[in-house]
């Protein structure tokens, strides 16, 4: 299956991701313009040629950042979009790139996605007040101290492991072992992976056994912190057909982007709920592309606990319903599998910048659908899905289908 | 005198026995532990307050190892479907936080239990859920 160009269409024409690791001696504002200015030079056009650019740096939200990336690589005037949206910061900013072209305001833009975490260790719980005086009810739950461990979990460990929890209790054969071989699959996966900021592979023994920080989800089965950034050029197709054939056969057709956020369940007042905002951006990406679950090659997924991952299973239509757990028991979803998911290593493996994420995850399925992966490429590969969920909620697909020749 | 008790939060009435309160939707049925200025389904804006049923469900659970500073662990937060369909999230108490001793599907029944005391001598109560 490969695409042909047609004027109204939306196609990657350069993509760029850094290693993630942790970089104690760039700021965030190197590691964005580095992937702005390489995934400018492997679409093979100049800052001049771009019309808008869009930037997610989560924590640096209020900063400015795409105009301080404009500031490092040329300041043209362009509307600059900077936005946020949880762990979906970066396929937000590659959303509101294709908005603009296809509203026909921009012919070419720039995506970039980038974050600067370092060590910040454990994400979402907030400490209980040390010093409490007196109790006196505040907030909108009127709450006279942290309830954080007091009425359940806040931190994303947590959380996540609710959420996979969850679907264990409404459906057979998925436990522990089964959440644990998710870890297993894309630590192996990561050794593949120059960019992965680990490339380890671990038993699972190690896996299990590793310290528990919020069971099911031992250490190795949650995403690290880390630095990077990520970058990605769009193009219409009315002016990528006007572009030389060699730019045109590496280009990627975005045959679907959708965004979505948690429609009303009841369930989700009180935890949040990844399955039904998934499940929705799914069918209407499906629909979009044209393309159903069983043409994908390679699926990019929101691993960021190992929890996580098993549901988005059964969410993006990859399993049989209810199925995730024999999914996983049955290699399904491992590189030499029916549907290969996270061969990048995924967040577990291959790191977690939050803002960097989503586009990372369109840089991983473009490079292997150009067959330029190296030793982890999926051979053949020309259907991909890139996904995306942060919490509150919000969920962003992207399907990509290779050029035809 | 007897100590002065303060829920640790307003959807928690302690009398005459302790139990939570929803601001349900009269229209649909919606229920929310805070105030909403319409009804997240069906966009209805009348609400009045119900009592929540005591006993439920565990839904989901996970026993947290790691938490922020000052928070003892590890402890059970859970997700409980109380019988009259609420959704509420807690610790499970009176329970050993190990996987063996929590069971997906058990039976639970809300508890109260003090969490500290303040300056001047009141006495904040949580909630939670133990095994019935």
């Amino acid at each position: 299956m490969t695409a042909q160009i047609s004027p109204d269409s939306v196609w990657v024409l350069g993509a760029h991701m850094s290693r993630f690791a942790r970089y104690a001696d760039r700021d965030l504002i190197d590691l964005a313009s580095e992937s702005a200015m390489s995934a400018l030079a492997d679409g093979e056009v100049t800052v001049n040629d771009i019309d808008v650019l869009a930037c997610g740096a989560l924590f640096q939200a209020s900063g400015a950042v795409g105009q301080r990336i404009q500031k490092q690589i040329g300041q043209t005037g362009v509307p600059v979009y900077n936005v946020a949206n949880a762990c979906a910061t970066g396929a937000t900013a590659i959303r509101t790139v294709i908005m603009a072209i296809k509203s026909g305001e921009a012919q070419i833009g720039l995506a970039v996605g980038a974050e600067q975490m370092g060590k910040m260790g454990l994400l979402g719980g907030g400490a209980t007040k040390k010093e409490k005086k007196v109790f006196e009810p505040s907030g909108r739950y009127g709450a006279v101290t942290g309830v954080d461990g007091h009425l359940g979990t806040e931190t994303m460990p947590g959380v996540f492991a609710q959420a996979g929890m969850a679907y264990a209790h409404d459906h057979d054969g998925v436990g522990f072992e089964q959440f644990a071989r998710v870890a297993y699959k894309n630590h192996l996966h990561s050794t593949l992976n120059p960019l992965a900021q680990y490339q380890k592979e671990f038993s699972m023994g190690e896996i299990m056994e590793s310290p528990m920080m919020s069971y099911p989800n031992t250490l190795l089965m949650c995403c690290p912190t880390g630095d990077g950034a990520a970058a990605v050029v769009l193009v219409s197709g009315e002016r990528l057909a006007s572009m030389p054939a060699h730019v045109r056969k590496r280009a990627v057709k975005v045959s679907a982007s959708v965004l979505t956020s948690d429609p009303f369940t009841e369930d989700c007042q009180v935890q949040p709920d990844v399955n039904t905002l998934t499940r929705n951006a799914a069918s209407q990406a499906y629909e979009a592309a044209g393309v159903g679950p069983t043409d994908l090659d390679l699926v990019e997924l929101h691993d960021c606990f190992a929890t996580a991952e098993l549901i988005h299973y059964d969410n993006l239509g990859l399993c049989e319903p209810g199925g995730a757990g024999e999914f996983i028991d049955s290699g399904g979803p491992f590189r030499d599998g029916p549907t290969p998911v996270n061969v990048s290593g995924g967040l577990i493996s291959k790191g977690h910048p939050i803002g960097a994420t989503g586009v990372a995850n369109v840089y991983e399925i473009t490079t292997h659908l150009r067959g330029e992966a190296g030793d982890r490429q999926v051979e053949g590969a020309t259907v991909g899905l890139a996904h995306v969920i942060g919490l509150a909620s919000a969920c962003g697909v992207h399907i990509l289908e290779k050029a035809a020749a | 005198m007897a100590t002065a008790r303060v829920p640790l939060v307003n959807y928690l009435c302690l009398e005459p026995e302790p139990h939570l309160v929803a601001n349900e939707c009269t229209s649909c049925g919606a229920r929310f532990f805070d105030r909403r200025n319409a009804c997240a389904r069906c966009g209805s804006t009348e609400f009045e307050p119900v009592p929540v049923a005591g006993s439920g469900e565990l839904r989901a659970f996970t026993i947290v190892h790691r938490a922020a500073p000052g928070i003892p662990v590890p402890f059970v937060s859970a997700i409980v479907k109380t019988d009259d369909g609420t959704w509420v999230r807690s610790n499970v108490v009176n329970c050993d936080p190990t996987p063996e001793a929590v069971e997906l599907g058990m039976r639970v029944q809300l508890t109260t239990h003090p969490i500290g005391t303040d300056d001047d001598g009141t006495e904040a109560v949580a909630f939670g859920y133990e095994p019935a």
